[in-house]
């Protein structure tokens, strides 16, 4: 019963007008056979009476018009699903790419999702732990958040990703985790890398991966994250299964965008990038979340580069505006060799009050924190007065001060990627640096919890 | 109604439909779109050629599938029922939603903004055969511990009424009937509807004149918003303009608070879900949630649905304050509204102006703002209600020469400015104190009944205001040669703003006492550390060193005071006592 069109009228960027089509529906996908036999896929962006405006996946580069034929699916992009895709890559539109047989579905999915009713949400509140201190210590991640990695371009984000894949855990007994990865115009190499690392750790075993790579069809990327998060709410929904979410890059899923936007000659927004970059955005990080009387939750991290970064660039900015915080890589300390590089003092996971303290993590997980950070930003200005003036100028408080930020530095933030440390390790850290001041010094952490905890610390680094 | 014709879709563009065939439509008239029953409003007319903004998802519709006009402009269902309530943009509640389609959103359904089961006691006010008009307040419903429910005569209905009895009622059943002067009756439920585009009428506009009290330091002390005024909180993201948002509709004292999520998180309802049946109202110690209304278009949610639902929450705000309330509503964020508002535009193929918003923007954000106000309200009894509105903007980049921002700043009277770098130091809430303003100001002293204590904050304001910018031109001075060079008064000058700062501004929204600060205790902790810096002069007069004054210990007292709960106010007023005494004994050793 599917129709067959020859009749594609025009051509022009990753777009295709195709006239004479009857019953085409908005959002439908097509297949394009082009005069070489190849097959290409679409989707429907606009009808307008018998004329039908297609976005085609895999661009239009050596599509003719004469003698390519469409034909409409009837039916909006669905991934089929079951839980064999555990261990399995997949192309960024979910087609196996690792040799592996096709997936028998238990169930397709419509890859654009529903939007989650606001009432039936599940507040984020329990902790995971990644083994990194600068985001368990000090931005701790919850089940349900979306907290994603500003990086610039030569960041080691992709190491940093690899880790909290390989590392992350949920606290708890009989709890599954699944890692689902979405590559969107990534290298190789860092694709590569991403696999190889979880198959040397067997973490790939619980994870599933879709990959566009660099010189893999611009288009394919706007798929690409629906396509992971469709298996996502799958794993986790369904299956009741802790799922984190990685989306790398965002950056390059938002040029994608912006080149049909401009194919359209829609408007530009700031930057070129279309004004519904915020919403288009949105409809992909919303599906983040936790629900009432469900096991599962999916937790969100996308990566994105900021172009010379730019912080107030589109991409970030809408990002910031959507997300549940931020962990921001840094060039200087990337420099200095700080691994990973967290620039600790403008990150913040704003669900970190949740999912802490007694029970949770420790008692003194949110002072230590709220210390940690306010000893480090004293030092940081010491660090930098010091650039200015010489150490020499500084005062005698601010070199103890700058002592601290660079032993922090040191051993907190760089703590390298293979290194895997327990909630309680990266407190007890913590303590451990803040020995070096006296306890009238500690204003930020309760009396009784100093003398609870310090002593031990006290001993060994005196 | 006959003339109605159902029009056939010609062409599908994301949210917007365009059908022809639509004769008879009307602008705003709400219509069904396809077999699937999708609920849209026409925005554009052309002969009978009608684009519609879809509020569900078209994903499936196509050209040739149906139309049916409604004939109806978009409206809500007004009642008791809708405290307590969680709506979507269009008024659709939905907790009852979550029990029919589970946990996701599915397209088409319909279901009333009021139940339809549940029985009210009604209590009538006015005796039958009383000759009522528009705005009549006829009776009263105990809605919740916190609200009783005025019930009123609908617009455009004059006459007498009859059959009013006390009784249980359903919302759609009748309560009473008007004889209207043509003989007809009209049936009196404890429902009526209002179309959200249009405001609803009252008798008299009246200037604000009394302060909404927020139990945030920094507003109700130096940029306070007024009863039935407007305020608008810009900020890049991050630097608190939820819990701004947050806070206020936990602490304004109104009597009714419309909150709306304008396309922004759906975690941040549920935060709020979760909190408010907690939270308990300081003036009546009832859970919050007993006044409060929720209107939830999260960003993953259609678009066009978005823009309507600002118009949704006032008309229900609007409806409150018409029972002679206070009302105040938080729209965040009113960006996301303007965004609804230039992707529609776009798709109408609209001459776009700056940044792509319709050159309508600044008309509808002030149209929208002048739903607020002072009211004399229509009908008797004689009553005055007011509508505050509070609006989040998002600029991009948080760049305040933005268009949402600027078009909001014409018409605002109050501008709380939040600044990234405030935010980053931890400095909550992040809000500038030398570039934000009140237009209100003056009626602050009219918070205090007694005249010594008005002019006392007055005062203590107006003083603390002038510190905090003689810091801001002490600090370039001290960075460029240090502290100890400028005089003695000037170090206790910065000493004393940096107080301000610490121990009054920053705020902490989840500490449980901090969170909320009375204006008494306002003035009694801000008077407590001018008291300080008054006491800090003397002694240096008295040859005192600076150096000495700052490290008192009673300054700890003095940091530690916000967390002083309000009913211990004696300890509060000790410190005093204990400035006294360390400063005095620093004369000892002079
Ligand atoms: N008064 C406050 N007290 C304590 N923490 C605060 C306060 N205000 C803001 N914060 C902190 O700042 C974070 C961000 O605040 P908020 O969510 O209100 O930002 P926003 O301006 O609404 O951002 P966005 O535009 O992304 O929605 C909060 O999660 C919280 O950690
Ligand atoms: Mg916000």
């Amino acid at each position: 019963m599917l129709k067959e069109y020859q009749t594609v009228a025009s051509v022009y960027g990753p777009l295709m007008l195709v006239e004479g089509v009857e019953n085409a529906k908005y959002g439908h996908i097509v297949d394009i056979e082009m005069g070489n036999g190849e097959i290409r896929h679409g989707q429907i962006l606009q009808v307008e009476k018998d004329k039908v405006l297609v976005q085609i996946f895999e661009g239009t580069s050596g599509v003719d018009i004469d003698k390519s034929k469409v034909r409409f699916l009837g039916k909006p992009m669905e991934l089929g699903l079951s839980p064999e895709i555990l261990g399995r890559v997949f192309t960024g539109t979910g087609a196996p790419k690792d040799g592996g047989p096709a997936i028998v579905p238990d169930k397709k999915l419509n890859i654009n999702g529903n939007p989650i009713n606001p009432y039936s949400r599940d507040y984020p509140n329990q902790f995971i732990q990644t083994g990194i201190s600068t985001i368990d210590g000090l931005n701790p991640l919850v089940r349900g958040q979306k907290l994603p990695i500003f990086s610039g371009s030569g960041l080691p984000h992709d190491e940093i990703t690899a880790q909290l894949a390989r590392q992350a855990t949920v606290r708890g007994e009989g709890e599954h985790f699944a890692v689902v990865f979405a590559a969107m115009g990534i290298t190789f190499e860092a694709a590569q890398f991403f696999i190889d690392d979880l198959t040397n750790t067997g973490a790939i075993e619980r994870a599933v991966l879709f990959i566009n790579l660099a010189n893999d069809p611009a288009i394919e990327r706007i798929a690409t994250p629906r396509v992971a998060l469709t298996a996502a709410e799958y794993l986790a929904f369904d299956q009741g299964m802790q799922v984190l979410v990685i989306l790398n890059d965002m950056t390059n899923y938002c040029e994608a965008l912006r080149e049909i936007s401009a194919a359209r000659k829609e408007v530009p927004g700031r930057r070129g990038y279309p004004g519904y970059l915020y919403t288009d955005l949105a409809t992909v990080y919303e599906r983040a979340g936790r629900i009432k009387g469900n096991k599962g939750s999916i937790t969100m991290v996308p990566v994105l580069t900021m172009p010379e970064d730019d912080k107030t660039h589109p991409v970030p900015d809408l990002t910031g505006y959507i997300t549940e915080g931020q962990i921001i890589l840094g060039r200087s300390l990337h420099r200095k060799a700080v691994s990973p590089p967290v620039d600790v003092l403008p990150s913040l996971s704003r669900l970190k009050d949740k999912g802490i303290g007694k029970g949770k993590t420790r008692e003194d997980h949110a002072d230590l924190y709220n210390q940690l950070y306010a000893a480090y930003a004293r030092g940081k200005e010491a660090q930098e007065l010091a650039t200015i003036l010489g150490e020499a100028a500084l005062s005698e408080e601010d070199q103890k001060y700058m002592r601290f930020a660079n032993e922090f530095e040191g051993r907190y933030i760089s703590q390298g990627y293979y290194e895997n440390r327990t909630v309680e390790q990266t407190l007890d850290l913590g303590w451990e640096l803040l020995s070096m001041f006296d306890n009238a010094e500690l204003k930020r952490i309760d009396v009784k919890l100093i003398e609870k905890y310090m002593p031990k610390f006290r001993k060994t680094s005196i | 109604m006959s003339e109605l014709q159902a029009g056939k879709i010609v062409k599908v563009a994301g949210p917007l439909v365009v059908a022809e065939g639509m004769a008879g439509a009307k602008m705003y008239d709400v219509v069904r779109v396809s077999k699937h029953n999708l609920i849209g409003e026409i925005v554009e007319l052309h002969g009978d050629r009608a684009s519609i903004q879809v509020y569900e998802d078209t994903v499936g519709i196509g050209p040739g599938e149906i139309v049916i006009n409604t004939g109806a402009p978009l409206s809500v269902e007004l009642g008791p029922g809708l405290i307590e309530s969680i709506y979507d943009g269009i008024q659709r509640p939905l907790d009852e939603l979550y029990k029919s389609q589970g946990s996701f959103i599915e397209r088409g359904a319909t279901l009333p903004g009021l139940r339809r089961d549940k029985k009210w006691h009604f209590v009538p006010t006015v005796s039958n055969g009383t000759k009522v008009q528009q705005g009549d307040i006829v009776g009263q419903v105990q809605e919740t511990t916190l609200l009783l429910h005025k019930i009123m005569i609908p617009f455009g209905i004059e006459g007498i009424i009859n059959g009013l009895n006390e009784g249980d009622y359903t919302v759609d059943q009748v309560i009473a009937k008007v004889k209207k002067q043509d003989g007809s009756d009209a049936d009196i439920m404890l429902m009526q509807k209002w179309p959200v585009r249009q405001p609803r009428p009252s008798a008299k506009r009246l200037a604000p004149d009394k302060i909404l009290q927020t139990g945030q330091r920094v507003i109700d002390t130096f940029f306070p918003i007024a009863k039935g005024g407007t305020a608008c909180v810009p900020g890049p993201f991050g630097t608190g303009k939820t819990v701004v948002q947050h806070q206020l509709a936990k602490w304004v004292d109104a009597d009714v608070v419309v909150y709306v999520g304008c396309g922004e998180r759906g975690n941040e309802m549920t935060d709020v879900l979760t909190e408010f049946p907690e939270l308990k109202d300081p003036r009546s110690g009832e859970p919050l949630m007993m006044r409060s209304v929720l209107i939830a278009n999260t960003s993953d949610m259609p678009v066009a649905a978005r823009e309507a639902s600002v118009y949704t929450g006032i008309t229900l705000a609007e409806y409150f304050r018409d029972m002679g309330y206070t009302v105040a509503i938080m729209a965040d964020s009113t960006s996301r509204w303007a965004e609804a508002m230039r992707e529609i535009s776009t798709r109408l193929e609209e001459m776009p102006a700056e940044e792509g918003y319709p050159a309508y923007l600044g008309a509808r954000i002030a149209s929208f703002y002048e739903r607020s106000g002072r009211v004399e309200c229509a009908g008797s009894p004689q009553r005055q209600g007011a509508l505050s509105i509070i609006g989040a903007v998002s600029p991009p980049g948080g760049d305040l020469s933005d268009s949402v921002v600027q078009a909001t700043l014409h018409v605002v009277k109050v501008f709380w400015s939040l600044q990234a770098r405030l935010a980053q130091q931890r400095h909550f809430p992040a809000i500038d104190w030398l570039t934000s303003y009140s237009f209100y100001k003056q009626y602050l002293a009219g918070c205090f009944e007694n005249k010594h204590e008005a002019d006392e904050m007055m005062e203590l304001s107006k003083v603390s205001m002038g510190l905090l910018e003689k810091e801001s031109e002490l600090i370039e001075i001290v960075r460029l040669v240090g502290a100890e060079s400028i005089s003695a008064a000037d170090q206790m000058a910065l000493e004393t703003a940096k107080s301000i700062r610490e121990d009054y501004l920053h705020q902490n929204a989840y500490h449980k006492v901090d969170t909320h600060t009375s204006l008494d205790k306002q003035r009694n902790m801000l008077g407590t550390i001018l008291y300080f810096h008054e006491k800090g002069l003397e002694a240096i007069d008295k040859g005192a060193e600076p150096k000495d004054i700052f490290a008192l210990a009673v300054r700890e007292d003095i940091a530690r005071a916000k967390y002083i709960p309000e009913d211990e106010k004696e300890k509060l007023n000790a410190i005093r006592n204990t400035i006294d005494d360390q400063i005095g004994s620093l004369y000892a050793i002079v």
